[in-house]
């Protein structure tokens, strides 16, 4: 039997319906993407093992960090703005300061990989690398768009806490990137 | 209709309906040679017929997108239009430029059209669908350049809605992305490469903005849906289109000499693809079921809710049949391609069209809430007759690719047939595709029809919730 407190307690999707449309359209190009990276890894695995050898593992460690903890923040503040707490602005800033280690990070690695010689073209296993790190990270920076969007609105007072519609529908698609990093990483950099 | 300069939609629409007949009978005759090969041979052989049917497909469904863009522009930026002078003038030149053009691949053979039409200057001739003489192209180019000035003009100056940044987006992506039918590099695969940048990028590209821009429209007009809801649909659908389609261009490029990356890329982002159409097939059912209005121009919702289908089907499902690379391997070029190409053109561009035809020309012609039962009825006719006898040609062009990639491609090189015996053995199949096109011939004399008939809905049948003023 269901209490009241219960009943007035309902679920609720954080968040607009549009955007986790979005985000599960977006999981399904990362889903075929890491589906393909499998079949591809089982046919020629000699290449994915040596082309694993070239990476920077201790980047790639350091890049989940930096996202790990700046999902925290985000987090962290959709819930100080759900009670009203406007500075919560201030976590959104230092987590777009605290991903931005991921993007330096990589931009650090594709110049030293590609000053090696390695590109897109060079084999199955740089092409995967390649596009789709690449194509994560323009989610990242995407969403650190949206943080910054995010946090300038809860600055001024577009948001204060009575609807978090934008506010969750923006922190769910940065956990989102976060979300397929926390694949991508251990599938490209270490299993391979 | 609000706003008088929105009327000049109307010759759009009706020189873009006369060219669909065109497209129609040039098709019939394609049918009836493909297995009477000398049919009407020399007068008009394969090559130009074919050349035809395409490119009128091309030339009306870029008038309907100007009559559309014309009609709904000015009423969502509330306003007038612009120039409604310059509307009427770059009518008749490209009215005059596309017919000069159709009759000079008809009545002047292909090498002398492109001598007296000094191609020598800027060779741009001799490639599929961008077969139109450089002067023609050069003309497309300007009219499109002034027919966005006078667009954007009428947006800048009034109401800003998604429907028109949507569309605006799509119209100015079409004319720059044209602008690569300039370029014609010498080496067959930056030729190939760069000519799949009209191609592909049109209509896997910006041409479903404007799709679903007018889709939008229509079904804020005819259900009374917020137009809130509705915007958030279409921002989420052309986000999918553009993530799918920009780098899905890469299922074109298999085979033509580019890296083998595309091989995946290709594969993997043209199978996302279906999604957007998925979404525009949900965005209209769900918008019709929600409606706030029974509108009386009950054949605008029925072309509304088919093109969303149909597009799926046509461009979605029957797209990604031969997408990924392991089976186009086998399907490239096969009448797959052509089962695909016609459902997804009908389904997508022709039908959106005829939705908004559908909804504006009553609206033009003094008929505020649609056409007379009568001719609702009739127009419905013509709607199924068409859409049923589309999805039997796709079929039988389905069954005759099958048949081709049996018995022409999967055998070893010594067993199998050559490309002409295999024609013989599915010729068949041919022969019902003619015979379901004639179907859909009687089905556009029965949509024409339509068009004659008096009268109009009366207001009576109209029911209204609340809140619906800007519907």
């Amino acid at each position: 039997m269901s209490t009241p407190s219960a009943e007035t307690k309902t679920r609720h999707l954080p968040g607009d319906i549009a955007v986790w449309m979005f985000i599960f359209a977006e999981l399904a190009v990362f889903g075929i993407l890491f589906i393909g990276f499998t079949v591809a890894r089982s046919l020629d695995p000699a290449t994915f093992h040596a082309g694993r050898e070239v990476l920077h593992p201790w980047i790639g460690l350091l890049n989940t960090a930096a996202l790990i903890t700046a999902s925290y923040l985000v987090a962290t503040a959709v819930h100080q703005l759900r009670h009203g707490q406007r500075r919560c602005h201030l976590r959104l800033w230092l987590a777009v300061a605290i991903s931005s280690i991921y993007t330096i990070g990589k931009l650090w690695e594709y110049g030293n990989l590609y000053g090696l010689g390695y590109n897109l073209g060079t084999d199955t296993f740089f092409m995967f690398y390649f596009f789709l790190t690449f194509f994560h990270f323009m989610h990242v920076v995407l969403g650190q768009i949206i943080l910054v969007v995010l946090a300038v609105k809860v600055g001024r007072g577009d948001y204060d806490g009575s609807d978090m519609n934008g506010m969750e529908s923006g922190a769910s698609y940065w956990h989102m990137v976060d979300l397929v990093w926390l694949v991508l990483f251990p599938m490209v950099y270490v299993l391979a | 209709m609000r706003y008088e300069s929105q009327r000049v939609a109307m010759p759009y629409f009706i020189f873009a309906l006369i060219l669909f007949a065109g497209q129609i009978v040039f098709g019939l005759v394609l049918g009836l040679q493909y297995v009477v090969g000398d049919f009407l041979f020399p007068e008009i052989p394969f090559n130009v017929a074919r050349m035809v049917h395409t490119n009128l497909l091309i030339v009306w469904l870029l008038f309907g997108f100007m009559g559309a863009t014309y009609y709904l522009v000015p009423e969502e930026a509330q306003t007038e239009l612009y120039s409604p002078l310059l509307a009427w003038i770059l009518f008749w030149v490209f009215a005059v430029a596309g017919t000069l053009t159709i009759l000079g691949y008809l009545f002047v053979d292909y090498a002398t059209l492109a001598d007296v039409t000094m191609n020598k200057l800027l060779p741009t001739m001799g490639r599929e669908f961008l077969e139109q003489p450089t002067i023609t192209k050069i003309g497309i180019a300007i009219v499109a350049v002034g027919f966005l000035f006078n667009i954007l003009m009428t947006a800048l100056k009034g109401r800003k809605t998604v429907v028109n940044i949507v569309l605006i987006t799509g119209l100015v992506g079409l004319a720059a992305l044209w602008l690569f039918s300039f370029y014609n590099p010498s080496n067959l695969t930056l030729d190939k490469y760069f000519w799949w940048f009209v191609v592909h990028l049109w209509v896997e590209g910006v041409w479903e903005l404007i799709m679903g821009a007018i889709l939008a429209y229509v079904l804020i007009k005819i259900t009374g849906v917020d137009r809130e809801v509705i915007e958030k649909w279409l921002y989420v659908i052309i986000a999918m289109a553009l993530i799918s389609g920009i780098i899905g261009t890469g299922h074109h490029f298999f085979w033509i000499g580019p890296p083998e990356y595309w091989l995946w890329l290709g594969s993997v982002f043209s199978a996302i693809e279906p999604l957007p159409f998925f979404m525009m097939v949900l965005f209209a059912f769900n918008m019709i079921n929600r409606r706030r209005r029974n509108h009386p121009n009950k054949a605008a919702m029925l072309w509304a809710m088919g093109t969303a289908v149909m597009a799926f089907l046509g461009a979605g499902v029957w797209g990604f049949l031969h997408t990924l690379a392991p089976v186009n391997y086998y399907t490239h070029g096969s009448q797959i391609t052509a089962a695909h190409g016609h459902m997804a053109f009908y389904g997508a561009y022709v039908m959106i069209v005829l939705t908004i035809i559908s909804y504006a020309m009553p609206i033009m012609r003094g008929r505020p809430y649609g056409n007379s039962n009568t001719a609702q009825v009739l127009e419905m006719w013509g709607f199924w007759l068409m859409t049923i006898s589309m999805v039997f040609i796709t079929l039988f062009l389905t069954g005759a690719g099958i048949l081709q990639v049996w018995l022409q491609r999967i055998p070893e090189s010594g067993q199998a047939l050559s490309f002409m015996a295999t024609q013989d053995h599915i010729s068949l199949f041919y022969w019902m595709r003619f015979v379901a096109g004639c179907f859909f011939l009687s089905g556009l004399a029965v949509y024409f029809g339509s068009f004659f008939i008096k009268g109009q809905a009366s207001p009576s049948e109209e029911v209204r919730g609340p809140a619906t003023e800007d519907a």
